[in-house]
């Protein structure tokens, strides 16, 4: 599955690869004498704009995907959105049903759907009666304080073992990151929780059992939502301390993950490029081998990897969901996965439709970076 | 001996599966200076592996027997760092696709100068300043823009220039270009071939012109090598070649090619070469090209105790430097010596 | 990363400089010659080869276990997965090898058991995915202008939402079933199908052999069936294959969730989340984990092996 510049949706992690797109715009048939083309400033903003009007059109249609999944849920609106107790008050169910305009033909219902939703309604939680997207964005910074380091350690250790094992293509150390990082994709991520939490807590106890700080400490005030910036900001660091220690133990799980689908990516974008002749012709220059391997092998490479990272914010999101619950940890995933065991299903959807939108959304901003990295989308 | 590069008895071989394989068998050549010798073959006849073999750039693993004598060093014996030396500063390299050959995400400054600032150690300005020269000499307008620009920007026919130029970049004495207009328009290739014609003249620039096309050789090469399957057919200065060719394959070759006219002027109808190309490595016992061949004889198979398999046997012909290796046509007087053109001279 | 040595740079830049030369010495012109035992798993070449190799071997022999294990299940079983008894969680070893669970039920019986479920779950939402994936594909990439770029967004659609928590919202919806979790997984991975069996399409059809086919007078249909459907195969078996592995990890993920097959099913997801209720007895959820993290790995390693044998140029190959 190729991602050209002029793009589409991202695509799945399993099967999706970037291939460097070799054949740029330039004509092969004119003769040698015409000049350089005159760069283009509009080419490259007219990319940004499509990737723009793609990702709405895509939200506009995640959105029809939601109000789909609505209407398979079996019973009454009502019923699946209002909790026990709201549901015995007919006022309450009126004004429900007036709300999201139940008595009307469909696609007004959508439409009022739609509404609501642009006003940031995203259905109540049966649970707890709240808003859904009030609980959500209340979760979301304990995710990323898991999601951040996260990217940022996968991708050094990614590109680091990627590298290496394109370089010693088809020798031990190739296999046997193949094989280990092979072992890694077919991991169930909250099994490796399991077994973390084990490990570490259980049998070693070098870590603690769940949550985002010891019982001595308190939240610190908020600034950012990540406890551990906020602690330092606090002027607290053993709070702080306390705070990464929480927070090793997910990381660690999420990064496994990570690592595992990624580090194949790399080492096969890298043993794409390495094949080229671009590669030959630097070692051709008698450039030494340093050389050749950062500055052209890399940085062709780069541009796929980055594009893969849209692909990486997939397999993290999804993996929060599977791995917050057993470490006790209050983000998004915990909350999705809350939801689910207990089928409050608006959460689930209003839940779903926000990661489908976050997801999006980051999938853009890679987008525009490729589109940067890229001198042939930049300059065209 | 004037000669900037002489290679004698070269072979290489490649690791297979089970044991090693030749792609080239007993090769010499040499290239004076200032002169563009011309290596034609088909696919699989080694004319690619040669010039690789003359930058290291041959696949891990390979063995090269022989000796590539270049200035005072034998290339053949190089390893490793050693070559950093030689690659770019002595010996450079055209592609042919420039396409694939140029870095699609660095500029076109930044090729040109990073191994022109290593090999001659010059300045930042320096070498932008050369960088332009560089581009004036291989016809590239407005190259002080082109500096910032990016290979794709530029058509085919420009990029194989920038390619020329980068690879002049670091003041190489040879040029091996390996099949440079394969990919080109026609058009496009005549101001290639001009434009490594006035190089070779200006900067007596020696060029090793790999290529299939016997036709673009016509018009560049002083003299030319015929590949087959690894080893040298014959050799002889070019337009001397191609009228009197004396080996059997050289002249199916010409009279291969559709354009093919007879001495009138006639054409002549296309005739292909029965059978396929060989390699070195599946070529029959004695003249690798016998089973195809037209006037071939009984002894043509038969293997020569002296060497190991292969009765190859090059003759001089007039004072030409003309020679062919046929038990038929160019029968050795003596079997045991390979007499290189400038040695007959 | 600053002591890779110069000689194992060299020798893959090296490698990589000159792969068609390499094979222009030709020993054999399907093997790889400048490999020795380069790319172990994949050695193109006639099937014998590629059985050889000893992960491929481990990997079938997994599989089959497995499968044996998944058919026999009642024979193989010591217990019966659903009986529960008072011994609750008893260590492994002795009459439980695998220990039991919160509610005295044999580990060991149940992981044996959700073998029958899970592997027979998955393969059908494999195939029904295959089904309707690849037929969309095939229109999409045979027919091609309006209807293609219909489906490619609407497969784009689908893409804009991480595969779990679609899965997660569909089974939530419909409500926890065993019949609903399948559907849910196959709506969710059946864009995969659609993509990857469209690009198998437009590349035969870029083949001359199509176009020899209808100017000698075969009929689009005929075309299609003689000349498309048998050469999207290659792709479409290693998908499959691959596929597996994601559908068993989905599932188990699923019923993680609380979304598959209601308890007391013996599925492996669910037992992983029953062990969450008490972590220091480890061998409730490490069991049911190893099984799926074997079969996943099996499949994942048959699947790289069958790309690199029948679509070298597939993807994320090599």
């Amino acid at each position: 599955m190729t991602r050209s510049p002029s793009g589409s949706a991202p695509a799945e992690p399993d099967a999706a690869a970037v291939a460097l797109d070799e054949t740029g715009p330039a004509d092969r048939t004119s003769s040698g004498a015409t000049p350089p083309r005159r760069t283009r400033r509009g080419g490259f903003l007219r990319y940004v704009a499509k990737r723009l009007a793609v990702t709405l059109g895509l939200l506009l249609g995640t959105t029809v995907v939601g109000f789909g999944l609505l209407q398979l849920v079996p019973g009454s609106p009502a019923a699946a959105n209002l909790s026990d107790a709201a549901l015995g008050n007919p006022d309450i169910v009126a004004a429900f049903n007036a709300k999201w305009g139940l008595d009307k033909p469909l696609p007004v219902q959508y439409l009022v759907y739609l509404g609501n939703l642009l006003h940031g309604d995203l259905g109540t939680s049966q649970r707890s009666g709240q808003p859904v997207l009030d609980e959500l964005l209340k979760y979301v910074p304990a995710t990323l304080e898991l999601a951040i380091p996260t990217l940022i350690l996968s991708m050094l250790i990614s590109i680091a073992l990627g590298m290496w094992s394109a370089i010693r293509h088809g020798k031990a150390a190739d296999q046997t990151i193949r094989v280990v990082s092979l072992a890694g994709l077919s991991t169930p991520p909250f099994w490796l929780s399991i077994l973390a939490l084990y490990l570490f807590f259980y049998v070693l106890g070098v870590s603690p059992n769940g949550g985002r700080l010891s019982p001595q400490f308190s939240p610190p005030p908020k600034v950012t939502g990540l406890y551990t910036v906020d602690s330092l900001l606090e002027g607290d660091p053993l709070k702080a301390w306390d705070a990464v220690q929480h927070g090793m133990l997910p990381i660690l799980v999420l990064t496994l993950v990570t690592v595992a689908t990624l580090t194949r990516f790399v080492r096969s974008a890298l043993l794409e490029v390495l094949r080229k002749d671009y590669i030959a012709a630097a070692r051709a220059k008698g450039l030494p081998s340093r050389t050749v391997l950062f500055k052209h092998l890399l940085r062709a490479g780069l541009v796929p990897i980055i594009t893969m990272t849209g692909i990486l914010f997939a397999s993290l999101l999804s993996g929060t969901v599977l791995v917050e619950n057993i470490f006790s940890w209050p983000g998004l995933g915990q909350y999705a996965y809350q939801s689910a065991t207990s089928l409050d299903r608006s959460a689930v959807l209003g839940a779903t439709l926000f990661i489908a939108a976050v997801y999006l959304v980051l999938n853009l901003v890679v987008d525009l970076l490729y589109g940067l990295a890229d001198p042939r989308v930049r300059i065209s | 001996m004037g000669a900037l590069l002489t290679m004698s008895h070269v072979g290489v071989s490649l690791p297979g599966l089970h044991a090693p394989v030749d792609v080239l068998s007993d090769v010499s050549l040499d290239v004076d200076p200032g002169e563009i010798v011309g290596i034609a073959g088909e696919s699989g006849s080694g004319k690619s592996m040669t010039g690789r073999a003359l930058l290291g750039l041959l696949p891990d693993g390979a063995t090269v027997r022989g000796s590539i004598r270049y200035g005072d060093r034998d290339l053949a014996a190089l390893k490793g760092k050693a070559w950093q030396q030689i690659r770019g500063r002595e010996i450079a390299m055209i592609f042919q696709d420039p396409t694939a050959a140029l870095h699609p995400m660095l500029s076109v400054g930044a090729q040109l100068t990073e191994h022109m600032r290593l090999h001659l150690d010059l300045s930042k300005k320096a070498a932008r300043a050369r960088a332009v020269e560089l581009l004036e000499q291989v016809r590239i307008p407005d190259p002080v823009r082109a500096l910032k620009s990016f290979p794709h920007q530029f058509s085919g026919g420009m990029r194989q220039r920038l390619a020329i130029a980068i690879a002049l970049a670091g003041e190489p004495k040879l040029l091996i270009a390996d099949e440079p207009t394969t990919a080109l328009d026609v058009t496009v290739q005549a101001g290639i071939l001009r434009l490594l014609d006035r190089l070779a003249r200006e900067l007596d620039l020696s060029v090793l012109f790999i290529t299939h096309d016997l036709g673009v050789l016509a018009a560049l090469a002083h003299r030319t090598y015929v590949f087959y399957a690894g080893r040298i057919m014959e050799t002889a200065p070019t337009q001397e070649l191609l009228l009197r060719a004396r080996h059997p394959y050289t002249k199916a070759l010409l009279t291969a090619r559709p354009e093919t006219a007879d001495v009138e002027g006639r054409p002549v109808a296309l005739r292909p070469i029965p059978g396929q190309p060989v390699t070195a490595s599946s070529a029959p016992p004695g003249c690798p090209f016998h089973p195809r061949c037209p006037d071939r004889v009984a002894a043509c198979d038969q293997p020569i105790p002296v060497l190991a398999q292969v009765p190859v046997h090059l003759v001089d012909s007039a004072e030409l430097g003309h020679l062919a290796a046929c038990h038929v046509h160019a029968p050795a007087a003596d079997t045991r010596i390979m007499v290189t053109s400038t040695e007959a001279r | 990363m600053t002591d890779i040595s110069t000689h194992s740079v060299d020798s893959a830049l090296s490698d990589a400089a000159a792969p068609e030369l390499a094979g222009l010495a030709g020993a054999d012109a399907a093997m790889p010659v400048a490999g020795r035992r380069r790319r172990w798993w994949s050695a193109r070449s006639e099937a014998g080869l590629i059985w050889r190799q000893p992960v491929v071997v481990v990997a079938l022999v997994i599989a089959a276990a497995w499968l044996v294990i998944a058919l026999a299940a009642p024979l193989l079983a010591p217990y019966d997965p659903l009986q529960q008894t008072s011994n609750i969680y008893a260590e492994p070893g002795g009459a439980h090898l695998f220990g039991t669970d919160e509610l005295g039920r044999d580990v060991l019986s149940r992981v044996i058991y959700g073998a029958r479920l899970s592997i027979p779950l998955a393969l059908i939402i494999v195939v029904c995915s295959l089904v309707v994936g690849g037929i969309l594909g095939l229109l999409a990439g045979y027919i091609g202008r309006f209807l293609d770029g219909a489906i490619m967004r609407l497969t784009d659609l689908f893409f804009a939402f991480p595969k779990i928590i679609l899965a997660m919202a569909v089974a939530a919806a419909f409500g926890p079933s065993t019949v609903n979790a399948v559907v849910a997984l196959v709506i969710v991975s059946w864009p995969v199908y659609a993509r990857v069996i469209r690009g198998a399409v437009l590349s035969i059809r870029s083949e001359d052999y199509l176009n020899a086919s209808r100017m000698l007078g075969v009929g689009p249909f005929q075309a299609l069936r003689r000349d498309v459907v048998p050469n999207s195969f290659g792709p479409a078996v290693v998908l499959g294959t691959l596929e597996f592995g994601t559908a068993i990890l989905l599932l188990a993920a699923l019923s993680y969730l609380g979304l598959g097959p209601r308890p007391p099913a013996p599925e492996w997801g669910a037992m992983i989340a029953l062990g969450t209720n008490d972590i220091s007895r480890w061998w409730v959820s490490v069991f049911p984990g190893l099984a799926i993290l074997t079969v996943v790995l099996a499949a994942n390693i048959l699947g790289d092996a069958l790309r690199d044998r029948l679509d070298p140029h597939a993807v994320g190959g090599r």
